[in-house]
This record gives structure tokens, C-alpha cells and sequence, in this order.
């Protein structure tokens, strides 16, 4: 890209400045360490020139080109933040679906203009709140959802279409809850193509991280391809896949594992549909990425601005997609709790508008920040505000949305993108040669890989060789006092009675009827939703159907590993 | 010769956060502890009957859910009613600070929280045989 006679020049002058300048302060001073690594260990330099770009054979029409514009390694708009920043999330959902509603409503009040549903982990494992398996759990991480009488309640008063976006982090449950949003919409006259809805609905990554899976990765990828599959003949306007690095990422691996994992799912996913007679072109479109961020900040701004390329060329030259949408990575950042202390939990505060900062610099579309007390418990009504003002204030007062892609042409994030870019697809090769997504994380790779950089992560703790601020270095005595989340103590045997009335006062005729219909398609070769849609209408429970889906495809236990 | 210290690195309930549960596995296997980890989602049932049936020293749960009054509570039960109470009790997770003081007092010997020096966990470990009360097997 440069001028190679200028690039000689300036060879030239820092081997100069290296003798010179350089020598005589090294000659007084020893630098903090012999080398230096990002997070992903990746080798970083002491200054970037465009020797560097050069050496990564940096091209800018190819490499970076226009926001907007193939490989839109800037941005998938092309007016980006200077439209609109991005969508501002607040993931919210506790206690119970009456608890939940008061906070929307809340949020509503303050502004809010799309929610991100926090499911508790019974709903996420498909287990009614009164099972025994749930006991102490109802309610803890998320809002309960037994039933569409839950939703009922979630919704009560707030229509499905004066809400511009949901997104429902269901990995393991995607046709349920795909289900119950059609049943509520049908129910309350509103067309579901009036509002927007994103499912997590990937489960593969559940079995190497997280944990929601109930069932076999066969059955939860064949459930989940048929979400996809209903989604993109019916409604469009739904995201019926959100592919998640995140997960893997807050267990421990790189940012090149983050993109390349999910990435690997993906391709399974685009196998499958091809196999199913759907072009790439038909659902593309509508699928979104979840990623994390540690506070590694070029790395990260690198990260995404190299995401976005990798899928831009696989979705065109390996699945030969034409539509320029299907191309576009639509990134839902979420920052990691994982960076996090728990003590001096205000510090992170800090940590948080950081990570922010990564993303948004990363020109990522949808944003939810951690509250600074996530070390401690599901965020309370002011931590969770003031992880929403933190993006306000990037948003509104930083000037970062003045100018797209304000990083692009900075020799080390350019130098950092390009090797990310170049560490995925080794990644991705491995991948293949294992024979693909589901077949490396059943021979636990993924796992493998993960626990590998959270023993190193730790070990770099307990040396000091890492320093993190308020657990190995800087520390503070004084224990800091975090407010309580607070909520009705009875929420839970609430729940529990609600699902029990509902079984009574429930057509239990119809119920079973839809249960046996649900049963029949999962072991058959139609999409299941419209049998999963009919059950929920019936109130058969999200746990009933759970049932039928652990009897037609099996439970998923873990067993004994000796160390 | 005096036998290695053996713990059961447990996994209660529905939650799949294991991060924090492998790598102090790893860690304590590093350090010469013999560690059984139970894999997530398991019962206190199918915890306690494992314990008991590897004869070990101490139990750690890992819950990071939200369910650790409930899962020590069930644990600390079923391990008084199948006379294995000698065995020590300690976790970690995402607990509030409030909640420490209850969890001591039903019989939970040592909470770690997050950002729990792993070095700590290992100290901690290895006195575990000089904490177990009144044991059968002492």
C-alpha cells in the first residue's frame, strides 16, 4: 500500500531512532517486561509504522474499504452512530414475571425502548418452577416463565408492539419461547411482524460453556435449525439465531476463540439449512452475534472490526450469498462480568465505560453494560441505571459517534485486526478437520481450549504477572456495603402456586392432546413450532414440553472427572 | 503413609458456570490434592452419596446462581442424616456478604467469594483433615 522507497526510509529511521534515542533510554531505564502480549497473547511491539501494515500485507480497498460497503470492516451502516448510536439494552428480569413487569415498566418510564429478558434457570432448562430440580432457583437469575400465563403477566399493560425490540437470551429454549411470543401476540390482536424479537436459540455453545442444555446437541441443533427455518419463511422480521461468543469468552478464552468458536457454529447452521433446500440469503439477514469485551481495548476494537470481515467473506464467497445483508455482522455487545472485582466494587464503574468504549469504538449495534454489583447479585434498579448512563454518556458526550470507525488506519489496530482475522481461520480450519461444530464440542475441544486460558488467566493472577486493580495490587481493607436487590421474599412460592392453579383450571384435554401432536413432530421431520405454538396456547407448561423433548431425544448428564 | 487429602469439587443444581469449579480442580490437583469434580447439574443427593462414597475429606460446592441457601442447607441435611457429618463443607460463588454469617452458622465451614486467591483455596484445603470433627475415619 505504501510507496516501497518511502517504506525504506522509514526502515531506515527507526533502526536509527533504535540506535540512538531508543539505546540511551534503555540504557537508564529497563522496560516493565521482557515482552509484551495482549490479552489473546497476541506479541505486541513497542511502536507501529507502516512497516508493520506492510508486513501483514494491509491493503486499505480490501482490508478496510467503507462503512457500509463489503467487507464493512467499518461498520455495517454507512452513516453508523451519526444516525443513531446504538441501541442502548438494560438485560433486566428477576424474581417473578409481577416483579419483572413493575421494573419494565419502570424502564418504560425512563426511557427505554426495547428490553433484554433475563430468564431464571428453571425456565432456561425447560423445568416448571414447582419441579424438585428447581427448588431455590425460581426466580434467582432471571424472571420464571412457566407457562403464556407468565408472559401474560411480564406484558400486563405493556403491548407487545409499543416495545421496539425484545431480546430473549433463551439459548436452550428458542422454539419454546418463539412459542410464546407468537401465542401472546395472537392473543392480544397484535401482529407479531410489528415488533422486533431476538432469540438466543443456540444451544451448541451451551454444551463447552454456560451450561443450559437439556437435552442431546443433536436434539438442541435440530430444534434450533427449525426456529431458523420457521422464522425465515413466516417472520422475517425476528432474529431467530444470536449466535454467542460471549459465553466462552466469560469462561476464559481469547477474543480469536470468541469469534472462531461461534463462528464454527455458524457454519454447522449454514450446513444445515443448505441441507434443508434454504439459501444463505433467506436468513442471513436476520441472524445477530453476541460478544463480550475484556478492557484490552485496542484488541478488542480490533476483534470486531475483524469479525465483521471474516462473516462478510464467508457468508459471500463460502455460502454465496448476493444480498449485502446477509453479509453484515449485527454485533449485540454485552461487557463481561468476568472483568468484574468484587472488591471495591465501584472501581468497576470504571471497568464497565471502558469496555463500553471498546465496543462502541468496535462499532457494535445493540449495548448492555454490567452494574458495577454483578460480583455480588442480579443488578438492583439504580446499579442497573447507571449502567444505562454510562452509555449515554459515550453515546452523548464522548464525540465517538461523531466520525465512523475513528480507529480505522491506526498502525496497531489495523496490524491487530489483520491478525485476529488470520488466528480465527487457523481456528476454524481445526474446527473443520474435526469434522465440524458439533463433533469438536462433543470430543470436548472447546471445552478443553476455554479451561486451558482460564488456568493461564488465574496463573497470571496469582503472579502478579497480570495486575488487577483491587485483587492483586492497590487493595483495600474496609469491606464496601452493596445495596441489596430487593423483592417480594414470597415471589417464589408464588410462582410455585401459580403453576399449580394453572394445571387445575387449564383444558388438561387439550393439553395432553397438544403434548401427544408436539411429541409426534419431534420425532418426525416437519418443523416442530407450530406444534410447540399450539401446546403453549393450550397452557401446557414450558416444563411439560421440556418433558416431551428429554423423552423423544434424551436427557444431557455430565459424569465424574477425576483430577 | 499418611494418606493424600481428597476432595469432592461439587456442582449443584441447574447452574452451568463452571469456570471457577474446573479450574480450582486443577489448580488443588496441582498442589497434590486428590479432587473428584462431580460435572454440573448434579443433586445434593447424588453429591452427598458420591462423597460418601469416595471417602472424602471436604466438599466444596460451586453456585454462582443464586441457590446456595438452599444447596448447602440440602447438602449439610443429607450428610447429618447419613452420619457423614465429619465431612467439611466449604463453596464459592456469587454470594452476598449477608448471607455468609447464615451459611456458617448451618455448618458451612469457609465461604470463598469471588476474587478468592486461588493460593488461599489451597491452604485452606490442605488443613481441611485437622478441621474434620469427631470423625469416624480419624
Amino acid at each position: 500500500m505504501f510507496d516501497k522507497e518511502y517504506l525504506k526510509k522509514i526502515g531506515a529511521e527507526k533502526k536509527h531512532w533504535e540506535e540512538t534515542i531508543l539505546r540511551d533510554r534503555l540504557a537508564q531505564t529497563k522496560e516493565m517486561r521482557e515482552s509484551f502480549k495482549t490479552n489473546s497473547q497476541i506479541e505486541v511491539n513497542r511502536v507501529y509504522t507502516p512497516l508493520d501494515l506492510e508486513e501483514v500485507g494491509f491493503d486499505y480497498l480490501k482490508d478496510t474499504s467503507w462503512p457500509g460497503a463489503y467487507p464493512f470492516v467499518r461498520g455495517i451502516d454507512p452513516m453508523m452512530y451519526r444516525a443513531a448510536p446504538w441501541v442502548m439494552m438494560q438485560y433486566s428480569g428477576f424474581a417473578s414475571a409481577e416483579e419483572t413487569n413493575k421494573r419494565f415498566k419502570y424502564m418504560l418510564n425512563q426511557g427505554a425502548t426495547s428490553f433484554a429478558i433475563a430468564l431464571d434457570l428453571p425456565t432456561h432448562k425447560a423445568l416448571d418452577s414447582d419441579d424438585p430440580l428447581a427448588e431455590g432457583e425460581v426466580g434467582k437469575t432471571g424472571v420464571p416463565i412457566d407457562s403464556l400465563k407468565s408472559l401474560e403477566k411480564l406484558f400486563e399493560g405493556i403491548p407487545l408492539n409499543s416495545v421496539s425490540m425484545f431480546i430473549c437470551v433463551a439459548m436452550s429454549t428458542g422454539p419454546i419461547v418463539l412459542a410464546l411470543f407468537l401465542a401472546l401476540a395472537e392473543k392480544t390482536g397484535i401482529d407479531p411482524k410489528k415488533f422486533g424479537l431476538i432469540m438466543t436459540n443456540e444451544a451448541l455453545m451451551e454444551f463447552a460453556c454456560r451450561g443450559t442444555q437439556f437435552t442431546t446437541p443433536g436434539g438442541h441443533f435440530r430444534l434450533s435449525a427449525d426456529v431458523v427455518e420457521y422464522c425465515a419463511k413466516h417472520y422475517p422480521n425476528f432474529s431467530p439465531l444470536q449466535i454467542c461468543g460471549y459465553h466462552a469468552r466469560e469462561a476464559g478464552c481469547t477474543a480469536i476463540q470468541e469469534l472462531a468458536f461461534p463462528l464454527g457454529n455458524s457454519i454447522a447452521y449454514a450446513n444445515e439449512m443448505e441441507r434443508r433446500g434454504l439459501s444463505i440469503d433467506d436468513y442471513a439477514g436476520s441472524f445477530t452475534w453476541l460478544f463480550s469485551a475484556s478492557l484490552e481495548l485496542f484488541e478488542e476494537v480490533a476483534k470486531f472490526r475483524a469479525f465483521r470481515k471474516i462473516w462478510a467473506n464467508l457468508t459471500k464467497n463460502r455460502f454465496g450469498a448476493k444480498n449485502p445483508k446477509s453479509m453484515q455482522a449485527r454485533i449485540v455487545f454485552y461487557s463481561g462480568g468476568s472483568n468484574l472485582t468484587r472488591h471495591q466494587p465501584y472501581i468497576n464503574i470504571a471497568r464497565t465505560t471502558i469496555q463500553g468504549l471498546a465496543a462502541a469504538l468496535g462499532g457494535i449495534q445493540i449495548m448492555h453494560l454490567s452494574s458495577y454489583d454483578e460480583a455480588y447479585q442480579t443488578p438492583t434498579q439504580e446499579s442497573g441505571t447507571i449502567a444505562v448512563r454510562i452509555q449515554q454518556i459515550l453515546g452523548h458526550e464522548t464525540g465517538i459517534t461523531k466520525t465512523i470507525d475513528p480507529l480505522a488506519g491506526s498502525y496497531y489496530v489495523e496490524t491487530l485486526t489483520k491478525k485476529i482475522e488470520k488466528g480465527v481461520y487457523e481456528y476454524l480450519e481445526k474446527i473443520e478437520k474435526m469434522g465440524g461444530a458439533i463433533k469438536a464440542i462433543e470430543q470436548g475441544f472447546y471445552q478443553s481450549e476455554i479451561a486451558e486460558q482460564a488456568y493461564r488467566f488465574n496463573k497470571e493472577i496469582e503472579t502478579k504477572e497480570r495486575i488487577k486493580v483491587g485483587l492483586n495490587e492497590f487493595l483495600m481493607d474496609q469491606e464496601v456495603k452493596v445495596a441489596p436487590l430487593r423483592y417480594d421474599p414470597d415471589a417464589e412460592k408464588k410462582t410455585i402456586e401459580a403453576v399449580k392453579q394453572l394445571r387445575k383450571e387449564r383444558d388438561s384435554h387439550r393439553v395432553k392432546q397438544a403434548l401427544e401432536n408436539c411429541r409426534r413432530t419431534l420425532k418426525g421431520t416437519e418443523n416442530v413450532i407450530p406444534s410447540i405454538v399450539e401446546a403453549v396456547k393450550a397452557y401446557a407448561t414450558v416444563g411439560e414440553i421440556g418433558s416431551v423433548i428429554r423423552e423423544v431425544y434424551g436427557t444431557y448428564e455430565e459424569g465424574k472427572v477425576r483430577f | 503413609m499418611q494418606r493424600r487429602i481428597r476432595v469432592l469439587i461439587g456442582k449443584p443444581g441447574l447452574d452451568g458456570h463452571d469456570r471457577g469449579a474446573k479450574l480450582i480442580s486443577r489448580v488443588l490437583a496441582d498442589e497434590g490434592v486428590e479432587v473428584i469434580y462431580t460435572g454440573k447439574f448434579q443433586t445434593p443427593e447424588q453429591i452427598v452419596g458420591a462423597a460418601i462414597q469416595e471417602d472424602v475429606d471436604g466438599i466444596g460446592l460451586s453456585i454462582l446462581s443464586g441457590s446456595h441457601m438452599t444447596m448447602f442447607s440440602k447438602v449439610i441435611g443429607l450428610l447429618k442424616e447419613r452420619k457423614a457429618e465429619d465431612i467439611v463443607v466449604f463453596g464459592g460463588g456469587i454470594i452476598m456478604p449477608d448471607d455468609i454469617p447464615t451459611l456458617e452458622k448451618m455448618g458451612v465451614d469457609r465461604i470463598f467469594p469471588p476474587d478468592s486467591q486461588t493460593s488461599k483455596i489451597v491452604e485452606y484445603v490442605k488443613n481441611i483433615p485437622s478441621r474434620r470433627r469427631s470423625s469416624k475415619n480419624l
